[in-house]
């Protein structure tokens, strides 16, 4: 092992699991100040403890998010030093904006939220939620930025003399296609997962004929949050899929290890045997469906792998441009499969759940696990995303081995690895026992008048909520 | 002034703020288990800051954005070179982070105590490799010609870079300790206000030593002259006003005491942002390791128009938290905990 195949493991690991914590955080901030937006329009009871008990859920959440997104700040400087020096001209400026507009605003107005209950009046409180749910958003959009211009530079020069990318036009990387439906994708993948939040929990609730008042309105509000994303997710997914056959053409060859250029190319749902062309022992697929992904037309013509590693290869000299394809093609497909079967759930919560039916005991377990599913769904689609730009790291400019840092060892590197991974684990269980429990204890009973409205400023009673 | 310099003065703002507010946060952290005698003399600590610290903390995160934006050959040689001290920094700031979080969620003593120790180790840590890393930082560090970091851990381990770790370790948990002589009421309030004035009797001599050993080696002029006068002065009227009960001027002298102390070592420092020990031409500078005039002008309109309204809304959550509190506001059990039957 290198100390560049450390430092992917590292980023691969550290983002990945950042990247759990944070749909929960980015959906459900949005629920949540939903479910405090109809408590204070309907005045009723049932919506307030609502609003504190996913609030719970999603403050032990959050945690998670901020402690591992500092790790994800540092280590571009740490373990990817040159690759700093090459983009941070371009990729620096929305990432300080980020901090600078995003998280100061999150955190701050969150802060305020979670202690405000009886210090500010109820629209001041309602306010709190919704800034620091905008602060999240805002976040994922700069960050994405950052991240698209890493798959489609746009909006720069390279200066031969310093030897790195300048910035020479900030909107265009702000506003290019790929900043714009990466934003949309993601966005509606993330309340793709907290609806499946919402939904799951109440679901189980309402199986045991617990609180059936606070957790059937909720429990509609998490299904039609999955469905309505859903059909989001998928419209702008096939969009994105155009936009890349475009812009990263040997993605989507290796998302179908379609080796040899085809018009129209099927799509195939899984296959038996190997992916590398060689020997197909059995697949099923579907007709001009890959033809239709990639340029919107079912018999249009798909690029194979081998003449975009032929095309690449006079563009950019010799080399092997192929990413690791069994990687491509199966997160691709696990992206798709796992975000379809949590909308089908959600659906079955409707039905289960219609008028005043109790759903079965059997469907309130798939509901609970379900809710895994969209989370899992985004980690194949970030991974496939990532690996599938592989070997570059700043698409035709930068190669992910030119963007290590030269001067740390393989040693620090491991114990980074090792450090963060156990680090990581160890919070992972805490977490997960943490949620088990609160989600398990249930909803508080409804808090005294006081304890929501602004206090006087010398009362001495106990706060509403401390640590 | 050129941008080169403006971005410069906003990293030096952007830690300023980091170090005068995480500082107290630091200093809370390290005093848990000193000044807090039992659960609810703790719970009353940690409220001080419990709405406050996550968004001080964010100061770092854009000091940190800033740099790689501003200054991505600073970024990328500091970040890299002081690799093994930054990986404790972090986990550090990953176990402080949950453990505020975490710690009131489940109601029995083992549980809390665990996670009172990691706040105390979490927050003693960066209070000192803060101060190694900047004593490094102005120290200069072995740089090559490619500006690359040619030295190891040990190599950050330098007595003046320990005394700069001691300083802001001592500093920090001076400043802590006045925060919670104004933010509480009661008895921990007289104890707070007393450790200060111990903690203040060993920072001073500190404190002085680094200032004096900077000032020979790397200031040696009226301006940097000044401010180290300043920050010793602030510092001592700090500890005097916190023994006189006057815990408000308390708390800006030892603000101003980091103020001052970070604008001096800034100040020290300027032109370059990483001298190098090997060859003074191999130095990191402002002008050598800067973004085009482009991407700056950018981030200049950015700061000028976010930098203040990001100063009101904090500032307005410092108003909202402002009252003391005392043992009577801690609600028992926490609210946050499902009583042990339920589970
Ligand atoms: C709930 C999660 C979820 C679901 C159900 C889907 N996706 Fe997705 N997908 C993501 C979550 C996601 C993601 C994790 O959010 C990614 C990673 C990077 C990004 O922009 O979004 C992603 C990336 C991603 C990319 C890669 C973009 C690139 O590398 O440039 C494509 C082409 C698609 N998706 C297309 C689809 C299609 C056609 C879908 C359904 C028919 C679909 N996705 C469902
Ligand atoms: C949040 C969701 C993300 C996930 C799950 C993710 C995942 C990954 C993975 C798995 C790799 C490793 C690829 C490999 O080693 O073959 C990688 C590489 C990388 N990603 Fe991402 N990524 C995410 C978002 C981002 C964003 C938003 C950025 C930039 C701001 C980014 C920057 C990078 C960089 C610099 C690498 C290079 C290291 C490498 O290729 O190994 N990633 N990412
Ligand atoms: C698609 C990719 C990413 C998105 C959408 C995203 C979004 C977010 C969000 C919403 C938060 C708020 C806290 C939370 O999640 O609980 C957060 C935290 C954070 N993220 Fe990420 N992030 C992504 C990847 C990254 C990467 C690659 C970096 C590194 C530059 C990063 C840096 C941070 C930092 C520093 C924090 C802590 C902020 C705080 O204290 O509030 N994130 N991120």
């Amino acid at each position: 092992m290198s100390a560049l195949d450390a430092a992917r493991w590292q980023f691969g690991i550290t983002t990945v699991y950042h990247f759990f914590f944070v749909p929960l955080t980015i959906g459900l901030s949005l629920l949540v100040a939903v479910m405090q937006t109809a408590w204070h329009r309907t005045g009723s009871e049932h919506w307030l403890r609502a609003t504190k008990f996913f609030g719970k859920l999603f403050l032990i959440n959050f945690a998670m998010g901020v402690v591992t997104g500092i790790v994800q700040e540092f280590q571009f400087g740490m373990n990817w030093s040159d690759y700093s020096r090459f983009v941070g001209d371009v990729f620096g400026a929305p990432l300080a904006i980020e901090g600078l507009v995003a998280f100061f605003l999150e955190s701050t107005f969150l802060g305020l939220w979670i202690f405000g209950w009886d210090r500010l009046s109820r629209r001041v409180h309602l306010a709190c939620i919704w800034l620091a749910a905008i602060g999240t958003v805002l976040s994922a959009y700069f960050i994405l930025a950052a991240n698209s211009w890493m798959q489609h530079p746009v909006g720069y020069r390279f200066n031969p003399e310093t030897g790195r990318a300048e910035l020479t036009d900030f909107a265009a990387v702000l506003t290019q296609n790929t900043t714009l439906v990466t934003f949309a994708h993601t966005l509606t993948a993330a309340l793709v997962v907290a609806g499946a939040a919402v939904m799951g929990i109440s679901v189980w609730f309402m199986a045991r004929r617990d609180e059936d008042t606070l957790f059937r309105p909720a429990m509609r509000l998490g299904a039609w949050t999955v469905i309505v994303a859903s059909v989001a997710v998928i419209v702008s997914g096939d969009v994105q899929a155009k936009i890349m056959t475009e812009q990263q053409p040997m993605k989507m060859a290796a998302a179908e290890a379609l080796y040899t250029t085809s018009a129209p190319a099927s799509f195939s749902l899984f296959t038996i045997g190997s992916l590398d062309g060689s020997q197909e022992l059995w697949s099923v697929r579907v007709p001009g469906v890959l033809s239709y992904m990639a340029t919107g037309s079912v018999d249009g013509t798909v690029e194979g792998i081998n003449d975009v590693q032929r095309d690449e290869q006079a563009r950019y000299g010799p080399g092997d441009y192929r990413p690791m394809i069994p990687v491509t093609y199966w997160t691709f497909r696990f992206m798709i499969g796992f975000g379809v079967l949590a909308a089908l759930v959600a659906v079955g919560a409707l039905w289960s759940g219609r008028a005043h039916r109790v759903p079965a005991r059997w469907f309130a377990r798939v509901a609970l696990l379900s809710m895994a599913l969209p989370l899992l769904a985004n980690s194949m689609g970030w991974i496939f995303t990532e690996m599938g730009r592989q070997p570059w790291v700043v698409y035709g400019q930068l190669r992910t081995a030119d963007g290590v840092s030269p001067t740390v060892g393989l040693g620090s590197v491991l114990t980074s690895v090792i450090v963060f991974t156990l680090l990581y684990g160890v919070l992972a269980v805490v977490e997960g026992w943490l949620v088990v429990r609160t989600v398990k204890a249930g909803p508080a009973p409804a808090p005294p008048p006081e304890a929501v409205s602004p206090r006087e400023d010398d009362a001495d009673r106990p706060f509403a909520v401390a640590y | 002034m050129q941008l080169t310099d403006v971005w410069f003065l906003l990293i030096a703002i952007l830690w300023t703020g980091y170090f005068v507010l995480e500082g107290f946060d630091f200093g809370v952290g390290a005093l848990l288990r000193i000044l807090g005698r039992d659960d609810t003399d703790r719970r009353v600590m940690i409220n001080t800051i419990g709405p406050l610290w996550d968004g001080n903390e964010v100061w770092l995160i854009v000091a940190g954005g800033a740099t790689f934006a501003a200054f991505p050959e600073w970024y990328a040689t500091l970040f890299s070179g002081f690799y093994l001290a930054l990986l404790l920094i972090l986990v550090a700031l990953i176990g402080r982070g949950v453990a505020f979080e975490y710690r009131g969620k489940v109601d029995t003593l083992r549980w809390r105590n665990t996670w009172d120790r990691v706040i105390v180790v979490c927050s003693v840590l960066p209070a000192l490799l803060w101060g190694v890393a900047f004593g490094n930082i102005v120290g200069g560090v072995p740089l090559d010609a490619d500006h690359e970091f040619v030295g190891g851990f040990l190599t950050l381990l330098t007595p003046y870079a320990l005394l700069g770790g001691l300083t802001t370790l001592l500093l920090f948990t001076l400043h802590g300790a006045v925060f919670l002589s104004l933010k509480t009421d009661g008895d921990i309030r007289v104890r707070a206000r007393a450790l200060a004035v111990r903690l203040g009797v060993g920072a001073v001599p500190v404190a002085a030593a680094f200032l004096l050993w900077t000032w020979l080696e790397h200031g040696a002029d009226v301006v940097t002259a000044a401010l180290a006068l300043a920050a010793a002065v602030a510092l001592v009227g700090g500890i005097l006003a916190t023994r006189a009960g006057r815990e408000g001027w308390g708390f800006t002298l030892t603000a101003g005491t980091i103020v001052a102390a970070t604008a001096f070592l800034f100040t020290a420092l300027y032109p370059d942002v990483m001298p190098s020990t090997i060859d003074p031409a191999f130095s990191l500078t402002t002008t050598n390791a800067a973004s085009t005039p482009y991407t700056l002008t950018i981030m200049t309109w950015v700061a000028v128009v976010m930098t203040p309204i990001v100063l009101c809304y904090q500032a307005w959550t410092y108003w909202v938290f402002r009252r003391r509190i005392s043992r009577t506001h801690i609600p028992t059990p926490a609210p946050s905990a499902p009583a042990e039957e339920q589970v």
